[in-house]
């Protein structure tokens, strides 16, 4: 009934020193306060505190089932569709409320996209994926204009740009899961979210969407979540490892372990958990 | 730090827009109405029937249920109907059950995947596609006149013996395909184990696979020939007496009443009653409807409690 | 021995084409050379006096199909929608068995519904000129029987969508009916559209409902108007059963029973067919 050693809560803190620069250019975009997420009576995350910078990389990091998943889909609230889910503390969005009474969710998920781990275009035309979004936003003028441009982020268009009108399901796993990343750029959102989107693909397409990740970082904030820690530490400006707690009765409860430069959890990371982790000594 | 503000109130602004939620409830709405509109049928159609059956019900209680049928309103009852149909049952019973279990094994269980095998399944499918006034048909054409007039020299074959057969060709392919269904649920893994420790493919049905199937079959089975109960068509042109009054022979066996007599069903009786010009006929068919419909919620009550009894003992 | 089981499945298949097509061959005959082929296309559908207009009971039971479906469609549909994107599971264990029970209801039950309530409190409610047996009155009971089975074929092709398309669709900022409307309900087209075939199939079978409500048991003049009664290929075929135990001299209508019958199979056959193949064609493979 032990919990996993660690001395003390680590309360993220922007880092100071080492990279003023970046935390001056980049200002923070998700300010998230003592999460806990419940489903039904099982507390799922427990006391997670991140600050998300804008055009950042923010890799969220751990073994499985210590709650990444849950944590980003708090982000634009996609747990809101889960009956039971309970969402306690604060997420702040530019400093709005991200849970608060007024806030609409389908505004929130039009400004914070979300890229899932196996890609599931619509069984439509490729054209008709991308265009979705924008469509049901209202934004039906220059559609065109706005399906090319989005495929051309996501690095798609080359491939694509004959064939509009085929079925999107055709593509190769690779294509379809940049389809799904153009699909969700195509709104013109402020941020993207991904859950472990290279986890099914073949390692050279993973590749190509680690290429991608860091090019869209120029107009987006990117959160992603990765099982693959090499990943993490190629792609991502800052990460945070998340671990599990195992309460009584043996439930499972995640928590943030540690938030820093990836630099920094990569190579002298302050938690020794984080650094067993790293280093493959459990986990 | 006034720049941020700024940006925060846009932000908060923009996403407190609230867009048009209103066509979300709109379509909400109309949608339960369609699922409503349903229940609301439902009972109010069970309403009026138990409405209209209760002036009979009221004046001769059970007798209704007894009694023969006959001309006279007053006292017409519903036996040789129900006697009928729990004949009819137990033929299907005895007939469909086994034969439709039993070609859902070979179907599913020893034959290869074969075109043959193909088109079996496929014809299995649309044969429960088709009418069941077709059935009444083949009832008529085979079973009445030709095996029981021409080759067994019967005078007349409308029999319950040709209604129960009609009826068992009728429920036989959904009975194989309930029972393919039930069979396809059991989980591969139980199988392998079996072959694993060196079972043969008997051996492991008769052992593992049809008594983990079993539940799902009998549920089905039990559905289907409720569903049967309550089948006219068929029988309307199997054969069977649809008029105000028949009385079988004098002292006729259980056997001949079976196989040589005429016969009736409760649907039938029910169809005939709702022909009648007279008022009276109007509650007596309202009667026969409430018979009807209490026994397919017993039977139908009984499998599901059963059913559910199986699977809390696994 | 399980092999044999299996066969007469096939047994029955050709026993039902044979006897149909048997009989149905010597009908054409014996009224090609009494009257002539021209009795096929006769003022309506007189089988006792040896007019055996098609058009009449064909077009009779596509007007009561196409009442059913109008009746049906909506129903079905709707209901299968919400049970599938926007019931909670504790309201679905409580409303879907509604339908079910519906689905248990035999036809002589919905044949006299449709007479004695359809009939007086609806349509002749709503239109003076409507008769108390009315073809009207029999689509409407038909459309409540097959809605059960368009709503359950629907809903199983709706659940099979992959939960995963619904996310990727909220994830983009869509309304909930956008998501079940323009995302998910035409995901499942194909099942759907095999649904309402079925149900247009069924609906053209359906003998007891129009044998007890849709009137003209004699027999009837092909008649554009719903609210008349008349008579369709399944009612023709029940009455000329009743009757044809006293009728003993007109052979052909006794055998112009199982013409109709091989007319019937054929149709519900071709769209069993169909349906089966718009499933298979058209099957979105997530």
């Amino acid at each position: 009934m032990s919990q996993i050693a660690s001395t003390a809560e680590l309360r993220p803190v922007p880092p100071v020193g080492v990279s003023d620069e970046l935390s001056s250019e980049h200002p923070v975009v998700f300010e998230v306060r003592d999460l806990d997420v419940f489903y039904g009576d099982f507390q799922a995350v427990r006391g997670i505190d991140l600050d998300i910078r804008q055009h950042e990389i923010t890799a969220l990091i751990g073994p499985s089932g210590c709650g990444k998943s849950t944590v980003i889909r708090c982000l634009n609230r996609m747990n809101d569709l889960i009956e039971t889910a309970r969402v306690e503390g604060t997420v702040t969005y530019h400093g709005v409320d991200l849970y608060g009474p007024d806030v609409d969710p389908v505004e929130v998920r039009r400004r914070i996209g979300m890229v899932f781990q196996k890609p599931n275009p619509f069984p439509k035309s490729i054209y008709e994926n991308v265009a979705f979004g924008p469509r049901i936003a209202g934004l039906t003028a220059d559609l065109d204009d706005i399906v090319e441009e989005s495929l051309r982020k996501a690095a798609l268009w080359d491939e694509v740009k004959d064939k509009l009108d085929e079925p999107a399901l055709a593509l190769s796993g690779g294509q379809q899961q940049r389809l799904c990343i153009a699909r969700a750029i195509a709104t013109s959102p402020d941020v993207v979210l991904m859950d472990e989107p290279a986890s099914a693909l073949d390692p050279i397409a993973t590749l190509r969407i680690e290429e991608l990740m860091i090019e869209l970082k120029e107009d987006y904030t990117i959160i992603v979540v990765t099982h693959n820690m090499q990943q993490a530490a190629r792609v991502s400006d800052r990460t945070a490892f998340f671990s599990v707690e195992v309460g009584e009765g043996g439930r499972r409860t995640g928590r943030l372990v540690e938030f820093d430069l990836t630099e920094r959890i990569f190579t002298s990371p302050s938690e020794k958990e984080t650094e067993d982790y790293i280093t493959g000594r459990f986990g | 730090m006034a720049t941020r503000t700024v940006t925060a109130e846009l932000v908060r602004r923009s996403l407190t827009r609230r867009r048009v939620g209103a066509v979300d409830t709109v379509v909400a709405s109309l949608l339960l109405v369609a699922l409503l509109a349903s229940l609301a049928v439902l009972v109010t159609l069970l309403v009026d029937v138990v409405a209209k059956s209760v002036p009979v019900f009221a004046e001769r209680g059970f007798d209704v249920v007894t009694a023969r049928l006959s001309p006279r309103p007053e006292a017409t009852g519903l036996i040789q109907g129900v006697f009928g149909s729990v004949v009819l049952s137990l033929f299907v019973i005895v007939a469909a059950f086994p034969l439709g279990v039993a070609a859902a094994v070979y179907l599913e269980e020893y034959a290869r995947d074969t075109r043959l095998t193909r088109f079996l399944v496929s014809n299995v499918r649309n044969l429960a596609g088709v009418p069941s006034i077709v059935y009444g048909l083949l009832g008529l054409g085979l079973f009445v006149k030709l095996i029981l007039e021409q080759l067994l020299g019967q005078d007349s074959g409308r029999t319950l013996v040709a209604g129960g057969l009609t009826l068992t060709v009728l429920v036989l392919p959904i009975m194989v395909i309930t029972s393919q269904e039930a069979l396809r649920a059991v989980p591969l893994e139980l199988r392998e184990a079996s072959y694993g420790v060196g079972a043969t493919r008997w051996e492991t049905l008769r052992h593992h696979v049809l008594p983990t199937a079993a539940p799902a079959i009998l549920t089905g089975a039990v559905l289907t020939i409720a569903r049967a109960f309550g089948e006219s068509a068929p029988l309307l042109l199997a054969g069977a007496v649809l008029s105000n009054f028949f009385a079988p022979a004098e002292g006729a066996s259980l056997l001949s009443l079976v196989t040589s007599e005429k016969y009736t069903a409760l649907p039938i009786v029910i169809f005939n009653w709702s022909r009648q010009p007279q008022e009276e006929f109007v509650a007596l068919t309202a009667a026969g409807i409430v018979v009807l419909l209490v026994v397919l919620l017993a039977v139908n009550g009984a499998a599901i409690v059963t059913r559910d009894r199986f699977e809390r003992r696994r | 021995m399980f092999v044999v089981a299996a066969a007469s499945t096939l047994v029955i298949s050709v026993a039902i084409v044979g006897s149909l097509v048997g009989e149905a061959i010597s009908f054409l005959r014996s009224i090609a050379a009494d009257v002539g082929v021209s009795a096929l296309w006769a003022d309506g559908w007189f089988p006792r006096r040896g007019r055996f207009d098609l058009r009449t009971i064909v077009w009779h039971t596509v007007l009561v199909a196409g009442i059913a479906m109008v009746v049906a469609t909506p129903l079905g549909l709707g209901a299968a929608v919400y049970l599938s994107e926007y019931a909670r599971p504790r309201l679905r264990r409580v409303l879907k068995p509604v339908l079910e029970l519906l689905a248990g209801i035999p036809s002589v039950v919905l044949g006299f519904f449709a007479l004695r309530f359809i009939s007086p409190r609806i349509v002749q409610a709503l239109w003076d000129s409507a008769q108390s047996q009315s073809l009207a009155a029999a689509g409407i009971g038909v459309g409540i029987l097959i809605v059960p089975l368009i709503s359950s074929v629907s809903e199983d092709a709706l659940r099979a969508v992959p939960q995963s398309i619904r996310e990727a669709a909220f994830g983009l900022g869509a309304q909930r009916w956008h998501t079940s409307l323009r995302v998910v309900f035409p995901a499942a087209l194909s099942g759907v559209i095999a649904s309402l075939i079925l149900g247009m199939s069924r609906a053209i079978g359906e003998t007891m409902v129009v044998a007890i409500a849709a009137g003209a048991t004699g027999g009837s003049l092909m008649t554009l108007n719903p609210l008349e009664g008349g008579q369709t290929m399944t009612g023709a075929m029940a009455s000329l059963a009743i009757g044809s135990d006293q009728v003993a001299g007109a052979v052909a209508a006794f055998q112009s029973l199982f013409f109709v019958g091989l007319l019937l199979f054929a149709m519900t056959f071709a769209l069993n067919v169909v349906s089966d193949r718009v499933v298979r064609r058209f099957r979105q493979r997530y």
